[in-house]
């Protein structure tokens, strides 16, 4: 059992990288990736949202909108599948919120660092794509937990990769037209490549 | 982003003023939303391993942020200020609900390569950043304009970026193979790369490199 946990773990971590495979959360890692602290706010931010959403939706998925999960309320025909989009972005704008109060509550110091990133989140595709991806790979509770938090860790990795390299090539001598954006697609690019060495890895 | 302000609104009911010339022009190349705003580039590289792929996904796009936009413009005036991004979240959401549907019933198998990403339409930052920052302050008829022109300049990079792909990556188009075979006789081989992930942030790192330097844009970012 643990072992699965772990191999799902680095699988949604390093093998399927929401962000260098599956490209998800892109237009907040190109716009928040100029500085390394930056990144780390943000990519913890994303983590924690993450390990937190995944499991809800998958709550919500599995109780109110799965063929026939409303069985328990005497309507076993029911299928409210369709309704999966609205309630799930509603869910993360909602959980962003109460994240948001509850750091402000008991952990000034996290909300302030963090502070600005959080609105920013609810519309990070990273976080819907995840709930997406459980309910179309039929994950159940405990791996919901973990697929979360890897996929956020993952993108974490990320970004704060990419901005140390940005950091690093601030005075290196680039063709105009490819200064900013494009290299840092081109980066990008090279950080996929290296990161599909991890592919057939697992515990 | 500051939201653009309404020239007086002077459009007679055929034919395009100069102003709504402009705003379906403008996305196309000057003001392109992936290339130049860096908008909604997530499923711009997902989708973009086969052009069949990607032409379903832009038409997905460019009628979302249309009528969504015409909804949100018609809504305007009655959008309280502070909840306007949720608001704005729910009608593009049920849009992307309707339009997922539709694909389910007729496109199935398409429906099913694209897998999530229909879904996360909702979180393309070209459709909220058109409701937030054009048509929350102009009238429906624009916002339904610069919609379709921003969903079609979205389907210009899309088309040309998988069409790359397909054709070094599979050597084919639309499914249809391209290159001919005596080029595979004499030990041609189809750029495994391209079908990849990296293959898409190369090839739009370069397309930006191109665009750039075509239109002598200094931008230092």
């Amino acid at each position: 059992m643990i072992e699965h946990y772990l191999s799902l773990a680095t699988k949604s971590i390093f093998v399927e990288n929401i962000l260098l495979a599956y490209f998800l959360g892109m237009c907040s890692f190109l716009a928040c990736s100029k500085k390394v602290e930056t990144a780390v706010g943000l990519g913890t931010a994303v983590t924690f949202v993450l390990t937190f959403t995944a499991p809800l939706n998958w709550i919500i998925y599995t109780v109110f909108l799965k063929p026939g999960a409303l069985s328990w309320a005497g309507l076993p025909g029911v299928d409210l599948s369709f309704l999966a989009f609205v309630t799930f972005i509603a869910v993360i704008a909602a959980a962003v919120q109460i994240v948001e109060m509850t750091m402000d509550r008991f952990a000034p110091k996290l909300y302030s660092a963090l502070g600005i990133f959080l609105p920013l989140i609810a519309v990070n595709c990273a976080i819907l794509g995840a709930s997406l991806f459980l309910v179309e790979r039929d994950y159940g509770f405990g791996e919901s937990v973990v697929f979360g938090f890897g996929a956020g860790l993952g993108w974490a990795i990320a970004i704060v990769a990419m901005s140390a390299m940005r950091h690093k090539i601030r005075y290196s001598n680039i063709p105009r037209g490819l200064r900013g954006l494009g290299m840092t697609f081109i980066l990008t690019g090279l950080m996929a490549m290296a990161f599909m060495c991890f592919s057939g890895i697992s515990l | 982003m500051a939201t653009e302000t309404a020239a007086p609104p002077a459009s007679p009911p055929l034919g395009l003023t100069k102003r709504e010339k402009k705003i379906l022009t403008d996305p196309l190349w000057d003001n392109n939303p992936i290339t130049f705003q860096i908008l909604g580039v997530c499923s711009a590289l997902a989708v973009t391993v086969q052009m069949k792929t990607a032409i379903v996904m832009a038409i997905s796009l460019t009628v979302v942020t249309a009528f969504s936009n015409l909804a949100v413009s018609l809504l305007r005036n009655y959008i309280p200020s502070k909840i306007r991004i949720i608001v704005q979240l729910s009608v593009i959401a049920s849009i992307v609900i309707v339009v997922d549907q539709i694909l389910k019933a007729y496109l199935y198998g398409i429906s099913k390569q694209l897998s999530v990403f229909v879904g996360l339409i909702i979180t393309n930052c070209i459709v909220m950043g058109r409701a937030e920052g054009f048509a929350m302050g102009n009238p429906p008829r624009e916002s339904f304009i610069d919609g379709i022109a921003n969903g079609l300049g979205y389907s210009l990079v899309l088309i040309t970026v998988s069409f790359i792909r397909e054709v070094l990556g599979s050597g084919s188009v639309l499914g249809f193979k391209v290159v001919p075979g005596f080029l595979y006789a004499h030990g041609y081989v189809n750029n495994g790369l391209m079908v990849l992930a990296p293959g898409a942030f190369l090839i739009v790192g370069l397309l930006i490199w191109g665009q750039r330097t075509l239109m002598g844009v200094e931008k230092h970012d």
